[in-house]
């Protein structure tokens, strides 16, 4: 198998190690951008003081310090551990969709994950489970995984059409699953009590604002689950990019790969969507952007998508606390204000190639 | 230590009687629109450093560094403005915005949330107190009692129904737990949309069997609807009594429904404009 698929590699001789290069220089650039960011936000503190603050560790009784590690760590942590997700997330997507337009938030990933984060903070958690270590902080992840589970499973499902998986349906598919939970989350918002709304409507905007170390702990363990089960799958993609009966007969696992893609990318999703809400289109970016320089090889495609992913949620989330500070614009907003007009170029360039069927 | 250490400090100001203006907190960030305006009619706005977007009135306050919508804070913007105090009105969130503050050591007083003359009194005095402005706290508290006792007990009960809209779409109507519901009741009007709870829109068929004698509106929806809007944005509202006999009462936003220091004043207006046989010289349209 490994020969077949170092033959699809050496397609681009002479670049072969142009993508380890460029994860290198990527994950240069992820350090500088987590440490950059640090220094930006409403409140100044010099680079001295930023200093200082890990000096003088978590404890200390410091407003700047207290604000550094209050509010700034865990959020650009929450910020690039989250865009690093969707990118990664968009890269497998696309893989196992053998499609460039799949994005979490677009082939409703993202929306069902939302639609079970919803439901768990107006229904509650059951009475069997209150009182239980732990509930409180996973219910939200955990039922947003769950939803972003069933949306995965039921978008492959209905957009697979005799082992090919077809553009116009995935993304009918997409808009089909973003109506149904839109729906729910619109019944959800109908009961809801005041504060519950308040808390609602946090989902539909996207933000990393609400970053503390307790969202981390809990989103960040089923985050890197994801992300040490996804590369293991990057073969396989290679090898689906040929069509599913050319990599079964490569020896490629592709029930399992589906199966194990389709479960890390829901707790992921689930992972992210829980304490951010939905931030759309950086799933679709990353991986176009590592592609342009970096070839298809999803060996590097996929860490090169997580790093990227998490650069630009990272930076966009700069911007969303410098720009009309001290108030703060949603980073989902920013976000999509640039994701949209790109996910468009794309649609444009796809029908150039007659890639959109 | 520390713990104990203030607690003395606060038995001795109560002992004192009050704090003084000079050790009052000297950097304010006010939330909440009635909050700003009890800060300004104490005579304390030279401390605000910062507002939320909804301190609409008095009008200097929207020239003060915004933390954007109460319900939509920023920890680090609020921080950044390093105040020695931040005032809360009670819809003030998000819930994490604010755990986020509390970790950061910035102090904060936070109001209770309730729709009544007497949560509006006991605002006037917290917010007094924690200024070192008790006195004009008292004075202010003084003046509500003055309004509201003045206030003439109408006749009768109209039947109001209270109308909502921005941007000049569709409109929502006020049903009970809302500040208009308040409004209405301690005005001496009965709220027709009690029957269900907070903003919902209303069908024609619905409106017309509301049937209320006046609609109340603010100035903003007004503004927003625009002339002749008003029927637009109420399928139905033609065929109410209100309708026909054009009976709309339009109010300040804020004045209306921020249940502040101006309550009295707005009970006062509100009254006589949804009784319109006991002063003929009301606010109407």
């Amino acid at each position: 198998m490994n020969r077949v698929l170092s033959k699809t590699v050496s397609t681009w001789p002479g670049w072969y190690s142009r993508p380890r290069w460029l994860v290198l220089a990527l994950a240069l650039l992820a350090g500088g951008v987590l440490f950059g960011s640090l220094g930006a936000g409403a409140f100044s503190i010099s680079w001295s003081e930023t200093l200082a603050a890990f000096r003088d560790g978590f404890a200390s009784a410091d407003r700047q310090h207290a604000v550094i590690w209050q509010l700034r760590l865990p959020r650009i942590l929450l910020g690039f551990v989250a865009g690093g997700a969707l990118g990664i997330c968009g890269a497998a997507l696309q893989g196992l969709f053998r499609n460039p337009l799949a994005d979490p938030a677009l082939v409703g990933v993202s929306g069902g994950g939302a639609l079970g984060a919803v439901a768990a903070i107006v229904l509650g958690v059951p009475g069997f489970l209150q009182g239980l270590p732990l509930v409180s902080l996973y219910a939200v992840p955990a039922a947003a995984f769950v939803g972003a589970l069933v949306a995965t499973a039921v978008v492959y499902r209905v957009a697979t059409w005799q082992g090919r998986v077809r553009v116009a349906t995935l993304l009918l598919a997409g808009i089909a699953i973003n109506a149904v939970a839109g729906s729910a989350i619109g019944w959800f918002s109908f009961v809801a009590d005041d504060v519950q709304l308040r808390e609602l409507s946090f989902w539909s905007l996207g933000s990393v604002g609400g970053a503390s170390w307790e969202a981390l702990g809990a989103s960040v363990p089923l985050l890197l689950l994801a992300l040490a089960v996804l590369p293991r799958y990057a073969r396989s993609l290679n090898a689906l990019a040929l069509g599913e009966s050319n990599a079964r007969q490569m020896g490629a696992p592709v029930e399992e790969m589906k199966r194990g893609v389709v479960v890390a990318v829901a707790m992921a999703i689930g992972g992210v969507v829980a304490f951010t809400g939905i931030i759309g289109f950086i799933g679709l970016i990353a991986p176009h952007l590592f592609r342009l320089a970096g070839g298809p090889d999803h060996r590097w495609v996929l860490p090169g998508s997580f790093l990227i992913g998490g650069c630009l949620l990272c930076g966009a989330d700069v911007i969303a606390r410098v720009a009309v500070a001290p108030a703060e614009i949603p980073v989902g907003i920013i976000v999509s204000s640039v994701g949209a007009p790109f996910f468009l170029f794309l649609l444009l360039r796809e029908k150039r190639r007659g890639g959109v069927e | 230590m520390k713990g104990i250490v203030a607690g003395l400090l606060v038995a001795a100001l109560g002992a004192f009687g009050t704090l003084s203006a000079a050790d009052a907190p000297q950097r304010i960030v006010s939330i909440g629109g009635s909050v700003t305006e009890t800060i300004y009619a104490l005579g304390a706005q030279e401390t605000l450093v910062g507002v939320d977007t909804s301190s609409i009135y008095p009008e200097a306050a929207t020239k003060l560094p915004q933390c954007g919508y109460q319900r939509m804070l920023s920890a680090e913007g609020v921080a950044s403005l390093k105040p020695d105090l931040v005032i809360l009105a009670g819809t003030a969130g998000p819930a994490t915005a604010l755990e986020q503050l509390e970790k950061l050591g910035v102090p904060m007083v936070r109001l209770s949330h309730g729709y009544s003359v007497e949560t509006a009194k006991e605002h006037v005095l917290k917010i007094g107190s924690v200024l070192g402005r008790d006195e004009a706290a008292r004075k202010l508290v003084e003046g509500i009692d003055a309004q509201v006792g003045a206030i003439q007990p109408g006749a009768d009960t109209p039947r109001v129904l209270f109308v909502l809209s921005r941007g000049g779409g569709s409109a929502v109507v006020s049903g009970k737990g809302t500040a208009a519901d308040a409004m209405i009741r301690l005005a001496g009007g009965k709220n027709v949309a009690a029957d269900f709870e907070g903003y919902k829109p209303v069908s024609a068929e619905a409106m017309v069997s509301l049937d209320p004698q006046v609609v109340v509106t603010t100035s903003r929806t007004f503004s927003d609807l625009g002339e002749g809007g008003l029927e637009k944005a109420l399928p139905g509202f033609s065929l109410t009594s209100a309708g026909k006999a054009n009976q709309v009462v339009v109010m300040d936003d804020l004045l209306l429904l921020g249940f502040g220091p101006r309550v009295g004043e707005a009970l006062q207006e509100l009254s006589a404009a949804i009784h319109p046989s006991a002063s003929p010289k009301a606010a109407q349209r």
